[in-house]
């Protein structure tokens, strides 16, 4: 039970995520009319990818500190685990896209920018899987994973704030939008970033255990 | 004299903040899915999504249930 009562716990904020967030009103804006409830789908796919993402560049650094190949590992699987969500946030957008902007994509700084950081750690599982030595394996790809993560920043942030863009919340500051929310939209907004994050937590989680079964010799 | 003038102001302030409000209401009203609402067939989406939502939780639980047995074995 111990163990377990954040996985109980990611369950019951995304039912109430799900169903309160179609059903309770939300604040009614021009031109995003319903579709707003996206704020508490697509939104909490890029804050798992984030979260993941800054998982995995400490874990990185600490293997590059400590050289144990259990952190390595850690950082690897949080990669996997935030590129799939990556893509989701990525195919959520598009699809949204498709009805409030005419098009799935129109090489919107926010989308554009949102590509080249999916990209880049995509290619750093091809820099993986390129390097057959184990231990430079490692080495190689966290050092790139501390500076993946570091152009993520201004990826997502800094340069799409700097042009014009269709995205909402992208010319203010990052996280104004969540500031801002009328408390309508934080009800459920807020318990939605938890909740996904927490759902990235437990399949990580199961991606590890999975891997430490596999190869027990690896992590201790 | 000095604090009537600040209440004054306070006065209006406040009646300019009412003003805008009002404003604010007369404009058209933004269209939502009253209908969807009204019909019910908004639970019906609720409910579909639930279902999914129950089944990939379902799986999680048992790749969960499946990792604990081998855990034991292992150990």
């Amino acid at each position: 039970m111990k163990r377990y009562w954040w996985k109980i716990l990611c369950v019951l904020i995304l039912l109430y995520v799900i169903i309160g967030g179609i059903l309770l009103p939300v604040p009614a804006i021009p031109k995003l009319n319903e579709s707003a409830r996206n704020l508490f789908f697509h939104v909490p796919m890029w804050y798992v990818m984030i979260v993941c993402f800054l998982v995995s560049a400490i874990y990185a650094l600490r293997f590059l500190l400590k050289s144990q190949t259990k952190d390595d590992l850690i950082s690897r699987e949080y990669v996997n685990v935030g590129i799939v969500f990556g893509c989701m946030g990525m195919i959520t957008g598009m699809e949204w896209a498709n009805i409030a902007w005419g098009a799935p994509w129109s090489n919107d700084p926010k989308q554009v920018s949102a590509l080249y950081c999916l990209a880049i750690y995509f290619a750093y599982l091809i820099l993986r899987y390129s390097v057959k030595d184990t231990d430079k394996q490692a080495r190689l790809s966290a050092v790139y994973n501390v500076f993946a993560f570091a152009l993520l920043v201004p990826l997502l942030f800094i340069i799409p704030a700097h042009f014009k863009s269709l995205h909402p919340g992208t010319d203010s500051k990052p996280f104004e939008a969540l500031y801002t929310q009328a408390s309508q939209f934080r009800k459920i907004s807020l318990p939605a970033m938890i909740g996904w994050i927490l759902l990235g937590v437990w399949i990580f989680n199961l991606r590890i255990r999975t891997l430490k079964l596999q190869k027990p010799e690896l992590f201790s | 004299m000095k604090k009537i003038t600040f209440f004054l102001t306070l006065l209006m302030g406040l009646f300019m903040t009412l003003q805008v409000h009002a404003q604010q209401a007369s404009a058209p009203p933004v269209e939502m899915a009253g209908v969807l609402h009204q019909n019910g067939k908004i639970y019906l989406v609720v409910l579909v999504l639930v279902t999914i939502f129950a089944g990939i939780i379902f799986q999680l639980i048992r790749i969960e249930r499946k990792l604990n047995r081998l855990e034991q074995n292992n150990n």
